[in-house]
């Protein structure tokens, strides 16, 4: 089987936010930077289902030099290869720029039977680059999975449960499918120090836009469609109020100024 | 008319809350400021009884796609379907609630049409003639307004609960119009097999009330405490990642940054300290309630209302005075 895992590197979630203000985008470079922490539980995943299945994992990332360290992460954990979608023609790329490339290098992989993402990032949020990567590669599109029941490579068929409003929906697809998953569907593990050290020598291939066979004029902030028209900070909420005095009387405000609300039935 | 604003109806298998026309009230007064028509726009095996409920909520006009593939809902099928109908008619806009099924029809109909999409706004307005979105980020420390410039419709899927409810009047009417779109079984990828219910499972996105528990919660035990007092309010119990970590609760209840976003009418925070990380889950709130030990809990920076005090003291308070004098 095989199986791609696509990780993106995001802003260490704790680090102060640089705005590159004309373009509206981040200013990644200068930035404290993580693997996005949805994406260790589709490493985790993909990492599992080479053990359950047999096979080999591809990992893929999208983004500038630094961006390299999310791979070298996947490689201390055993992934089979990597690969790094990065030119300059792709920064400033919104989900559907973002997507095209990935699907550009899932194609370029080959013979993928299922990939694996994160839920969503914990920098953009948006939770819809996998759903429009299914899309374009005409894949079937799983999202927020909790489970992982079944693959069957030879049968082109995997079972998976969705954790969504009200319950868990089981969905039997077709392989080739994207499965993006939620938090919690596994423990990932943490890389030995013989397999970061080892990792930090294999040199990282890269694929341009050219190498992907993707049309620079349709990605990065040229070709997106999306345009940054404002960035502002929010109002602040109205100042609080803090209820002082015996908890009693406290109490006693509160649930009175709760009650008016008239929302508690 | 091609600068109408269209709202997607979310329904399953053919049942429907209120809050599933909720966007029809922004929607309408989008279509206002563009001098268009608000229309709903419904994928199911029956049709008829929603396209009624949605002229009841604003919607002036529906389109439809009826057939046996779609009973029940799959999203690859209403995405090909939604597709189809955004690609014949070409509005304006169109709006789709930020639920895994909003999500889910929304992204793999905008890729299908070849562009991308605005996800989780909070504000809609209109900007130089065309639909300027507004969305979160960063925990919530800044605001981010895009424009889809090329996209036809803009697309975004928006945060429940941001926008009024539109006001119901049983008397409105209005044509429905129903496409036929064939899609047989054979092409489809997907086909679900089960649906298992969970008695326990939350629904914080569509929660009026939420009570959420932190670090300082202390115990799986503490959390039962905070259960009866959501019980007594009507409302879901929360946590934030720290309580989920610590094996207190399960993650479905998790708000913040890894978890869920929501924006209930009152958010009643016991024991969180406020992280950034919480706090872009839940700052949108309409009343923020926080409890919490240390006065200097950045939680009451967010706070309508602060009480410096322990949870275990002062929730046990408030659920009797609750009881009391709602009568329960």
């Amino acid at each position: 089987m095989k199986i791609a895992v696509c990780l993106k590197q995001v802003p260490d979630t704790e680090a102060e936010i640089k705005w590159d203000i004309p373009k509206g985008a981040l200013n990644r470079e200068s930035m404290d930077s993580i693997t996005n922490p949805f994406d260790e539980f589709a490493l985790e995943e993909a990492l599992l289902t080479k053990e359950n299945y047999d096979g080999e994992i591809v990992a893929i990332t999208m983004g500038p030099d630094k961006a390299a360290d999310v791979l070298r992460n996947a490689l201390a954990l055993t992934v089979d290869s990597v690969y790094q979608c990065t030119d300059p023609a792709f920064a400033g790329s919104d989900t559907f720029a973002t997507a095209s490339v990935l699907a550009a290098a899932i194609k370029k992989v080959g013979d993928v039977d299922v990939v694996f993402f994160g839920k969503q990032s914990t920098d953009g949020n948006t939770g819809v680059v996998g759903a429009e990567v299914a899309a374009i590669l005409g894949f079937s599109q799983l999202t927020y999975v909790s489970k992982v029941r079944s693959i069957d490579a030879a049968a082109k068929k995997i079972v998976v449960e969705r954790a969504i409003e009200g319950g868990n929906e089981v969905i039997e697809a077709k392989l080739p499918a994207v499965v993006s998953v939620i938090k919690g569907i596994n423990e990932p593990r943490l890389p030995n120090l013989m397999g970061i050290r080892k990792a930090g020598k294999i040199e990282i291939p890269k694929w341009t836009a050219g190498d992907l066979g993707v049309d620079a004029g349709k990605v990065g902030a040229a070709g997106s469609s999306t345009k940054v028209v404002e960035i502002a900070v929010p109002p602040p909420r109205g100042a609080g109020e803090i209820l002082a005095g015996e908890v009693d009387d406290i109490v006693n405000t509160l649930t009175d100024k709760l009650i008016d609300l008239k929302v508690i039935k | 008319m091609a600068n109408d604003v269209w709202v997607y109806i979310e329904h399953k298998n053919g049942g429907v809350s209120p809050m599933s026309f909720e966007l029809l009230g922004i929607g309408k007064e989008l279509a206002a400021g563009f001098g268009s028509n608000v229309c709903a726009f419904v994928i199911g095996d029956k049709v008829d009884d929603l396209a009624k409920e949605a002229f009841a909520y604003g919607a002036s006009k529906v389109f439809a796609v009826e057939g046996n593939v779609f009973k029940g809902f799959r999203g690859e099928a209403y995405a090909k379907a939604a597709s189809f109908l955004l690609e014949k008619y070409k509005p304006e806009a169109a709006l789709f609630r930020g639920t895994s099924q909003g999500v889910d029809v929304s992204a793999a109909a905008a890729a299908n049409l070849g562009f991308g999409l605005c996800t989780d706004s909070i504000g809609l307005a209109i900007d130089g003639g065309k639909l300027k979105m507004t969305r979160a980020a960063f925990g919530g420390n800044y605001t981010v307004s895009v424009v889809n410039e090329k996209a036809v419709p803009q697309i975004t899927t928006v945060r429940p609960k941001a926008f009024a409810m539109p006001v119901k009047d049983a008397s409105k009417s209005g044509e429905v119009v129903k496409e036929s779109f064939a899609l047989a079984e054979a092409d489809l990828n997907t086909k679900v097999i089960e649906f298992i219910t969970s008695a326990t499972m939350v629904n914080l996105v569509e929660a009026d009330i939420i009570v959420p528990g932190g670090r300082g919660v202390g115990s799986d035990e503490g959390f039962k405490v905070l259960k009866e007092f959501a019980d007594v309010l009507g409302g879901a119990l929360g946590a934030s990642r720290a309580a989920v970590d610590s094996g207190w609760i399960p993650y479905e209840h998790q708000v913040g940054q890894t978890g869920k976003t929501v924006k209930p009418k009152i958010y009643v925070a016991c024991g969180i300290s406020g992280a950034i990380q919480h706090l872009a889950g839940m700052r949108t709130s309409d009343c923020i309630v926080a409890i919490n030990k240390d006065p200097d809990a950045p939680i009451f920076k967010a706070a309508s209302f602060g009480i410096v005090g322990d949870y275990k003291q002062v929730v046990p308070k408030l659920i009797e005075k609750f009881k009391t004098k709602l009568n329960k």
